[in-house]
């Protein structure tokens, strides 16, 4: 039953339309790993009636912070040489699953006629993709923002230790406990020294 | 005051986002009681999407988009309602340079009338056709806009067919300029700042403000869910009331040099805020070196009844949807189309204010008040008006 419904949906055209090149493979790979063969990733804007044109996908996914989503739903509406009008999910029934795609940031758009079943998959697959994603890059988001703090403590340091006179362990050592007296975050009291460097150079 | 709790409402990056940007900023939306949270956004479908599944309460909306959404045309059928206007005009037609000067040499004149500058477009349109060059490309920010009923009701006006004469695109505000420079497009019908963008850094001249092809022409609204005004009707009247104020202090021209410097912020517009004291002023820069001109009424937030969300306005935007085939003539839709303006939800919100309010919901468009091609409106023979060519 299962393969059944597998090498049915595999055929299905899928054109993914991101200019971040990492969430468009995360998608990408997802996708392929699902079953589906046939996904085209497009990044350049510029030709992209082409590439729908001749990529004749049955499913596009572009995501949400593509301001070239209202370019997308025009050539749609105009367009003769697209196989057939696409729309998004028109259905009152589907408010769900838009409500999912949106909250995870990618809006998608299906070939009118197909089968809710067989869009309802591929749309779960890209709603976590993008969710996986967001979540990657909030990790990323964290561990540079860590990084930062690190680099402005090593400076409060130097800046201690050349106009104090202080080792590296001392210096330290009275960053945190200033951090500690204030109930401050030692990366903050560091940047009040960065600062209070800078003006009284 | 009693809080009616916080309302979040999501805008796109233009000029007449000003009265939101000003609801927040100068206190307005507090004084109603509400907690107003600003959302940026990118794109017009996102603004729909994100309405239709409640991430937003209201937003700054095109004001066919609201119509298209309640008939359910190109998306999801989702009735909206509109009780209260962003405002009037604020847009222009602005073309590239080299565009410009073949327009000139065919009896265009900076700050001429669309008449005038329409009838040397077709001159250039039909030399083109003559020559076997491919088509000039237009672009406008949404199908279901003024922008597209403007430029095509200016263009058919004076002769050009603009589904056969011309090519029309739909792109991005924030990459209209580029598109102008890189001579990917010929030109562009949209909302300030950008024309004047296009101006200031020498790609583009204005032809005209499309208050000139319809005079006190309507452009955004407040759109929200109808199933939302409906569940929070003292929030929605809150909400109606706190902009419609920040729209009154909007329009004070001593508050203008303040405003363009709110709306400069990279959280709101996020352009400079010379360029958009432009638009504020009506002080506009036509081609680039030229000196600025005074375009009465080029963008009005509140004079003239600016916030009354006329149903008539509807009315014509839905005569423009029948007219260039987005929409079929029907008495189903017409009733929907009136049933989303809601001048009742204005007046009942602004009852407590005292403010001289429209008597009527309906107002006949005619000369010198109407378009530009003496044409008149009467909602009342809306189906004849979408009928004819």
């Amino acid at each position: 039953m299962l393969e059944e419904k597998t090498s049915n949906d595999a055929g299905l055209h899928i054109l993914i339309v991101d200019q971040n090149v990492m969430r468009a493979a995360i998608l990408e790979d997802g996708l392929r790993e699902a079953g589906y063969r046939r996904v085209t990733v497009v990044r350049d804007m510029q030709n992209l009636m082409r590439r729908i044109v001749d990529n004749d996908p049955d499913v596009i996914f572009i995501d949400l912070e593509n301001p070239n989503r209202d370019v997308l739903e025009q050539m749609f509406q105009v367009s003769r040489s697209v196989r057939r009008p696409i729309a998004m999910f028109v259905d009152r029934s589907d408010t769900d699953m838009i409500a999912a795609a949106v909250d995870a940031g990618v809006g998608a758009y299906v070939v009118d006629g197909l089968k809710k079943e067989r869009i309802k998959a591929v749309l779960d697959m890209a709603v976590s993709r993008f969710n996986a994603f967001s979540k990657l890059r909030d990790e990323l988001e964290r561990a540079r923002a860590a990084l930062d703090e690190r680099k402005l403590v090593e400076r409060a340091k130097g800046i201690l230790m050349t106009s104090k006179g202080m080792s590296e362990e001392a210096a330290y050592a009275l960053l945190r406990k200033a951090a500690m007296n204030e109930n401050r975050r030692i990366s903050e009291v560091a940047q009040s020294v960065v600062t209070a460097a800078r003006l009284l150079k | 005051m009693i809080s009616s709790g916080v309302v979040v409402v999501g805008f796109i990056p233009l000029l007449d986002c000003a009265p939101l940007v000003a609801a927040v900023e100068k206190g307005f939306a507090n004084d109603e009681g509400i907690d107003l949270t600003l959302v940026r956004e990118t794109s017009w479908a996102n603004i729909r999407d994100r309405v239709v599944v409640g991430h937003f309460d209201a937003a700054h909306m095109l004001g066919p988009m609201t119509l298209a959404s309640t008939l359910g045309i190109g998306h999801l059928q989702v009735p909206m309602v509109a009780p209260l206007s962003l405002g009037l005009g604020g847009n222009a037609i602005t073309v590239s340079l080299p565009l410009w000067q073949q327009m000139e040499r065919a009896g265009a004149a900076g700050g001429a009338d669309p008449l005038v500058q329409g009838n040397a477009l077709r001159h250039v349109v039909a030399d083109r056709q003559l020559s076997r060059r491919p088509p000039l490309t237009f672009a406008m920010v949404y199908p279901f806009s003024c922008h597209n009923y403007e430029l095509r009701y200016w263009l058919s006006a004076v002769g050009i067919d603009p589904d056969r004469d011309v090519r029309l695109v739909v792109l991005p505000p924030p990459l209209l300029v580029d598109a102008l420079r890189e001579g990917q497009i010929d030109g562009f019908c949209v909302g300030e700042p950008w024309s004047s963008l296009a101006v200031s850094v020498g790609v583009g001249s204005i032809v005209t403000p499309t208050t000139a092809i319809w005079h006190l022409s309507p452009e955004k609204v407040l759109g929200c869910r109808r199933e939302w005004a409906g569940r929070f009707p003292e929030r929605t009247a809150a909400l109606v009331r706190a902009i419609h104020r920040a729209a009154e202090w909007c329009e004070q021209p001593s508050h203008h040099e303040e405003l363009a410097h709110l709306l400069s912020e990279p959280k709101y517009v996020g352009a400079p805020a010379h360029i958009l004291l432009r638009g504020l002023s009506g002080s506009l820069t036509l081609a680039p070196g030229s000196e600025a001109r005074h375009i009465e009424n080029f963008y009005v937030p509140s004079r003239h009844a600016a916030t009354f969300p006329w149903v008539s306005h509807a009315l014509w935007f839905y005569s423009q949807m029948v007219r260039w085939g987005q929409a079929e003539f029907s008495d189903r839709d017409v009733e929907a189309v009136r049933a989303t303006y809601r001048p009742d939800l204005y007046r009942a919100a602004l009852a407590p204010l005292d403010v001289n309010l429209p008597h009527d919901d309906f107002r006949a468009e005619a000369s010198p008040d109407g378009f530009f091609d003496g044409r008149p409106f009467d909602p009342a023979r809306l189906r004849e008006y979408a009928a004819s060519p």
